[in-house]
């Protein structure tokens, strides 16, 4: 039987040492067996690696950037869609989720589906809230405060002991053993993402994360737990292990139950010497590592558009254990007339 | 003293722990120590097994022995 072929979106192409999860997503997309795709690529930037990887978009828009305004994004994501006749969006970027929950009814008018959280959702699991969210939920956290003025930083030796963690409120953490090294990291981070800084405390342990998918329902679709074997310097996982952990699952199901949450997420948390969990950070969509999930047996993308469609797709119930991803470079080979095709007219 | 179940040993002595992703490397006699903990033999057992075995007087197979069990245990392979 033919399968029905799905016009489906994806930003975060940005297949670089800090990658985005657009291009994973599109590879498990395409080894679904249940349809097809035809996926359009939304770019931010002209080099943004998926662009030119062959095999993966079939077509790439360059969108405007979210501080252009949500009316500008969804100009353009109009005239995609009078070309394209998406099905589906799946963003892929911390920064620009906002924008796409806002825009959940006016996408849906035109015919466009998303599966994401909702504002609510997204809202309260914001860093700057996350001492309040264990609280609501049970779930232990960092003691963690927010900081607006450089000024500040001298009253953290009251509360904290260092080292301790200087966050932004989107991306970037850095460890810092003094107050002087509080206030360079607070600099460069204010500086980049703009206020407030999170300042937490350092949990000792070993990083590990889940990956799920909530039907917003309260119902966990899929569920993946992954060790970090290898970390960059930018803190991003180059190498992980999928493990079996109850503990984790338990603590993913029960956080997925109370919240309803809706859509993909990752947990970040920290496992101690104790065995305790912390968390760490939610953040509200797929993970780049979402490939691994796929090939311990769990694709979650392919079901996240199911979701998105209306279908109910059936929860998964297992996953291979001692699956590994290992992250690595390689130069592709582009002709400077695509870059140049992109650049004039924004589409390739 | 019961190793934890789960704990996958590879001919090779790869050690994989699927409940945390630590993995290890054991050489020979810890490779022969674990097998024979997995198949649920007591540490009195093993040691007579490997005194029998090896060349090797017990004061210092009862000292190696002791360390590498208080390893296994700090990494968390041990049932106590």
């Amino acid at each position: 039987m033919k399968k029905t072929k799905y016009h489906i979106a994806v930003t975060g192409l940005n297949n670089t040492d800090n990658p985005g999860p657009g291009i994973p997503v599109i590879r498990s997309l395409r080894e679904s067996k249940d349809f097809d795709v035809r996926i359009i690529g939304l770019a931010y930037e002209n080099l943004e690696p998926g662009i030119y990887m062959p095999d993966m978009v079939d077509k790439t828009y360059q969108i405007p950037y979210p501080s252009s305004g949500m009316d500008s994004l969804l100009k353009r994501i109009e005239y995609i869609h009078s070309r394209e006749r998406l099905d589906v969006i799946i963003p892929n970027f911390d920064a620009e989720l906002y924008s796409f929950i806002q825009s959940k009814e006016r996408l849906k008018a035109i015919g466009i589906k998303t599966f994401l959280p909702t504002i609510d959702q997204f809202e309260e699991r914001q860093k700057t809230n996350l001492g309040k969210y264990g609280q609501k939920y049970g779930i232990k956290v960092p003691m963690s405060k927010v900081i607006v003025h450089r000024h500040d930083i001298e009253q953290l030796k009251e509360s904290f002991e260092y080292p301790l963690l200087v966050k932004g409120k989107f991306y970037d953490a850095y460890l810092a053993y003094s107050e002087e090294q509080v206030k360079s990291h607070f600099d460069r981070i204010s500086a980049k993402w703009g206020m407030p800084v999170i300042i937490q405390e350092f949990i000792r342990g070993t990083e590990v994360n889940v990956i799920a998918l909530g039907d917003g329902l309260g119902n966990t679709v899929g569920a993946v737990p992954m060790r970090k074997q290898y970390i960059t310097d930018k803190g991003k996982a180059w190498g992980g292990v999928t493990i079996a952990n109850d503990s984790m699952l338990e603590l993913t199901r029960d956080l997925i139950k109370k919240t309803q949450w809706q859509g993909g997420m990752e947990l970040e948390l920290i496992k101690t010497m104790n065995n305790e969990y912390f968390l760490i950070e939610i953040n509200p969509r797929i993970p780049a590592w979402v490939y691994l999930a796929v090939a311990a047996g769990q694709n979650l993308p392919e079901a996240l558009v199911k979701l998105a469609l209306g279908l109910n797709p059936p929860p998964f119930l297992n996953y291979k254990v001692g699956k590994m991803f290992i992250r690595y470079s390689y130069d592709l080979i582009g002709d400077i007339s695509q870059f140049g095709a992109l650049s004039v007219s924004g589409e390739m | 003293m019961k190793l934890k179940k789960n704990i996958a040993i590879s001919e090779n002595g790869f050690l994989f722990n699927p409940e945390t992703g630590d993995s290890f490397i054991l050489n020979p006699i810890g490779k022969e120590i674990l097998n024979q903990l997995k198949e649920g033999q007591s540490v009195t057992d093993i040691k007579q097994l490997l005194l029998e075995r090896y060349d090797v007087d017990l004061v210092s197979l009862e000292k190696n022995m002791e360390d590498f069990l208080v390893i296994l245990q700090h990494h968390g392979l041990l049932d106590r």
